[in-house]
């Protein structure tokens, strides 16, 4: 069995008080709590708090735990002799045993054995954040999931088991977008149902569109002439390219709507793609185009800062 | 190795009363507190049963693990849920303002 030293999780000194322990609890938790948390590894650091608290907040626990004696984080060790007797009510083997489960089996400084009970325990949900390009998220795709959830063995005592499986996510999906898989959580116990896993989507980032609910934006670039006279442009969309009309006269920051070009809906129907028009600049450096730009700016009356003029002049 | 089917949770799914409390691990009357509070709406509040769309139950459910985990009562619940919820609504519009900008507002 691997040591977890829970004094240490939840920043407090071995000899701490109840109420030291529960105010660091409630600090801890309101930093790592995944659901208000932004922090980094927040789910994986607020299932060792939890564990830690759930320990050292009972008293027949926390004695219990204290009884293993102080090792280092990580460190295989084995309870003292006579330690199961006294707080498991029975010996067994410690080998693949985690420290978590054995305290969580516990009631009242003794093993509650689970599996004798009467009482109906529902499976624990699981939440998996499943990371697909947006390729995928457009025609649908198959990601492969890994948990390690606990199961039960006769003596009601949980082994932590690697369950892997592939789900489906259907095209229809985009960031942020949650899923759910009945019943692929933990196992219910004496009757009660097996706990979901919930999926999170989350998009990667493309090289070309940025994702907004279903639609999609893209930015074109166009040549300072293009823009002026207008033209025709081949744009590139999940489904493959097509021909988008830009009118004359297009200024930059225009949204050129490609309708149902975006990704699809789960119901049918789709978004659509924004191409932005940015207004590209050469860098000239033939002596014919800085000719008939110089020519340009001499012929045209065009001043993009007449209004300037007007606000000064009021 | 099978491939799993998955359930949406957006909109266009329902779930009745029992269900939302049934998955979310809430009670009726911790569900129904939260109605009162106006956290989560019915679909039709009239309705004699009630039903709602299967997107509240991502909400449902955050409610009861911050319940349990931070030892809220119904108030703080509600008032939390409803900061999370406006947080999500903000950092919605803020994704939709960046897909807009040129460049992704990167550069």
């Amino acid at each position: 069995m691997k040591y977890k030293d829970y004094y240490a999780v939840m920043g407090v000194e071995r000899k701490a008080s109840a109420e030291e322990i529960k105010n660091a609890y409630r600090k801890l938790a309101r930093k790592y709590h995944p659901d208000v948390s932004k922090e980094k590894d927040a789910e994986e650091k607020f299932k060792q708090l939890g564990e830690a608290y759930e320990t050292l907040r009972d008293p027949e626990k926390r004695a219990a735990y204290d009884q293993l004696g102080s090792h280092r984080p990580g460190q295989e060790f084995r309870p003292p002799p006579g330690w199961e007797r006294q707080f498991g009510g029975g010996s067994f083997s410690f080998d693949d045993i985690d420290l978590g489960d054995l305290f969580a089996g516990m009631m009242g400084g003794h093993r509650a054995g689970r599996r004798g009970g009467k009482v109906s325990i529902p499976g624990e949900d699981y939440e998996v954040t499943a990371h697909i390009a947006l390729e995928e998220a457009y025609r649908g795709t198959e990601v492969d999931l890994e948990l390690t959830v606990p199961e039960y063995d006769e003596s009601g005592l949980a082994h932590r088991v690697r369950r892997a499986f592939k789900a489906r996510i259907p095209k229809g999906a985009t960031d942020g977008q949650r899923l759910r898989l009945p019943g692929k959580g933990g196992k219910g116990l004496n009757g009660g149902r097996d706990g979901d896993l919930y999926l999170n989507i989350a998009l990667h980032p493309h090289r070309l569109f940025r994702a907004s609910g279903h639609d999609l934006f893209l930015d074109l670039p166009l040549a300072p002439w293009e823009a002026v006279l207008g033209t025709s442009v081949e744009v590139p969309t999940l489904g493959g390219s097509v021909r988008l009309k830009v009118p004359p006269g297009t200024h930059a920051g225009r949204q050129l709507r490609l309708a149902g070009r975006g990704l699809p809906k789960p119901h049918g129907g789709a978004g659509d793609l924004f191409a932005i028009v940015q207004i590209a600049v050469p860098a000239v450096t033939g002596e014919r185009e800085r000719a008939l730009f110089k020519e340009l700016a001499e012929a045209s009356t065009f001043n993009p800062r007449g209004h300037f003029a007007q606000e000064a002049a009021k | 190795m099978k491939i799993e089917q998955v359930m949406w949770l957006h909109e266009e799914h329902e779930l009745l009363l029992e269900e939302l409390c049934e998955l979310s691990g809430l009670s009726e009357t911790e569900l129904r507190e939260l109605v009162d509070y106006g956290v989560l709406a019915p679909i039709d509040s009239d309705a004699g049963h009630w039903s709602f769309t299967a997107d509240r139950l991502v909400l449902a459910r955050s409610a009861r693990r911050l319940r349990r985990d931070l030892d809220l009562d119904p108030h703080g619940v509600a008032l939390v849920v409803t900061l999370l919820e406006r947080v999500r609504d903000l950092e919605t519009e803020l994704r939709d303002l960046r897909a807009r900008l040129p460049g992704g507002g990167a550069g």
